[in-house]
């Protein structure tokens, strides 16, 4: 008696195992489902917690629990900058915080393969010599490889969103050669890895992948970063599927290809809503040619400016307003003193919605979360096809801190850079105002907008915070 | 498991994912992409089995730095996605 016992209490242990990160995967998949609208999403997210529950206690039951006082150590020491972090970051930050959490990730990739590389056995991923198998080698060194390139990429992104580093592409010569030469390189070591488990070609693996991350990030300029952000979401996503694949584990690879089909739909969603492919967004430098040619053809035209009090009077007589916000009010931080104005005008019974582009502020979502920070019922903010079709029935179309995705010059104008973006028909409103600091700047695309000097256009030149202000208090009187 | 039973998983989840993910209303993609953070540190499983396994010190160490990296991201995650959730009302008249 005794042996086959064993072996049976063995097998029946791993399969409750693989059913647990299979219902952890499942999980998982509810988590993101949820989402599908704002009423049911915070179930979504419990079920997200208990996911990932099931999958850390399963992982800690069917291991030896030798070092579990280091393990809960660890797990409180991070639990409790994330919690605290979670806690504290403003609203605004947002972009730059999923920015930092993509990088943890990539490196808990690297971590991670490093560790499996180090000690196969443990891993399951190698024979008593230690050995590590031909299709472990490949899995690892492409998981180690992504892990990387997130890593890096995303300290970049997380630099620029913060404002650490310059927002502006940094263009180096030959980038396209060296960037290809160094994608070829890290496959050709992958390659290589399979052949020869040495030290040194993991060890270059890694270090040419944090230097592709770091170049593949530089070239691309601050509004391009709603793109670059959800291309990080889904590389980190494909660091855990490949890692999922070195360690046979489901609930890793479900929500691997998850988050990676994820990211790769809001790139797409993203690329669309600019009407510019992702390898041109990848290519880097976008705003700096456009800059260069608009400065060119810009010629004096005349222009009406108005006052918080002409703006109040207006806004006061309208029956339809449609808001539009963009990266300007995140800057101002503007939403809380914007949503009081929509609710003044709300009690003198005019109408008022909120119309988001896709693209508006620095990730996807940007301008939705910061509404609903300031107490924006979300059934009044609208997508651009959902609501565009109702700027002809506007009185005052009012746009704070957004400029390319109302330029005409998108639907007309063949040779600017923003031609084929979709954007709003604010023409047709009656009365357009347009917060702006000051005439000269022109947006992130770099081209004139045409809005600026229409008949019915009212631009109210001040700070966005203040100028919304002002309009509030105007209002009251 | 064998490299096809893993391949057919991670396929038909990328296909799961596909169909999920376009049913996210836009409102909520900031919160899309806390929340898969978050979920995408389920890396921390091997960072766990490092931790735990003897026979390499070095392998363990950077487990358990894995898993620091990964707990912040998990409670982070979470923690951030539930407090914008939080603020997503309906008009209440």
């Amino acid at each position: 008696m005794g042996h086959t016992d064993v072996i049976f209490t063995v097998v029946h242990f791993d399969v409750v195992a693989a059913l647990a990160y299979l219902v952890a995967g499942v999980f998982f998949i509810l988590a993101l489902r949820g989402l599908s609208s704002p009423a049911t999403s915070q179930r979504g997210n419990r079920f997200g917690m208990i996911g990932m529950t099931i999958a850390v206690v399963t992982t800690l039951v069917t291991h030896q629990l030798a070092s579990l006082a280091e393990i809960a150590i660890a797990i409180a020491i991070g639990g409790a900058i994330g919690w605290i972090t979670a806690r504290r970051i403003k609203m605004t930050d947002m972009p730059q915080l999923v920015a930092a959490f993509h990088s943890l990730v990539g490196m808990a990739a690297v971590l991670v393969g490093w560790a499996a590389y180090l000690n196969p056995i443990a891993f399951g991923i190698a024979g008593p010599d230690g050995v590590i198998e031909t299709q472990s080698r490949v899995e690892l060194g492409l998981g180690i490889a992504i892990g990387a390139i997130t890593f890096s990429g995303s300290v970049i992104a997380f630099l620029k969103l913060a404002g650490k580093m310059s927002g502006a592409p940094i263009m180096l010569p030959l980038r396209h050669v060296i960037n290809l030469g160094t994608v070829a390189a890290i496959l050709a070591l992958v390659g290589w890895f399979t052949q020869d488990q040495g030290f040194w070609v993991i060890a270059a693996i890694t270090a040419l992948s944090f230097l592709i991350g770091f170049l593949l990030i530089i070239p691309i300029g601050g509004a391009d970063m709603p793109v670059v952000v959800s291309m990080l979401n889904s590389y980190s996503g494909w660091a855990a599927a490949a890692m999922g694949f070195t360690l046979h584990n489901t609930a890793m690879i479900i929500t691997g290809a998850l988050v990676g089909s994820s990211g790769a739909i809001l790139s797409y969603i993203m690329c669309r809503a600019m009407n510019r492919s992702f390898l041109s967004v990848i290519a880097g430098g976008f705003g700096v040619d456009a800059a260069a040619a608009g400065g060119e053809a810009k010629e004096q035209r005349p222009w009406k400016r108005g006052s918080a009090e002409d703006a109040a009077f207006l806004l006061g007589e309208a029956e339809n307003v449609i808001i539009i916000p963009g990266y300007g009010m995140a800057v101002a931080q503007a939403q809380h003193v914007l949503r009081e104005m929509g609710d003044q005008l709300k009690a003198r019974g005019v109408s008022v919605k909120y119309a988001i582009h896709p693209v508006a502020g620095r990730m996807p979502g940007h301008m939705n979360v910061l509404l609903a920070e300031a107490n924006v019922p979300y059934d009044e903010v609208f997508e651009l096809e959902d609501i565009n079709s109702e700027f002809g029935q506007c009185d005052v179309a009012f746009i704070i801190g957004a400029n390319d995705v109302v330029n005409p010059a998108a639907k007309t104008d063949k040779a600017s850079p923003i031609y084929g973006m979709p954007v709003f028909d604010v023409e047709k409103a009656k009365t357009i105002m347009f917060i702006k600091r000051s005439m000269g700047g022109v947006g992130y695309a770099g081209v004139d907008n045409d809005v600026f000097y229409m008949d019915q256009t009212m631009m109210l030149l001040a700070d966005a915070k203040k100028m919304v202000e002002d309009i509030v208090k105007a209002l009251a009187h | 498991m064998d490299f096809i039973s893993i391949l057919s998983i991670f396929v038909m989840a990328c296909f799961v994912g596909y169909y999920v993910v376009w049913s996210v209303t836009p409102a909520l993609h900031t919160p899309l992409m806390a929340v898969t953070n978050a979920i995408s540190s389920v890396i921390i499983v091997g960072a766990l089995i490092a931790s735990a396994a003897g026979g390499s010190a070095s392998s363990k160490w950077l487990g358990l730095l894995a898993v620091v990296l990964a707990s912040v991201n998990i409670f982070g995650g979470f923690a951030v996605t539930s407090r914008m959730l939080a603020m997503y009302k309906k008009k209440d008249r």
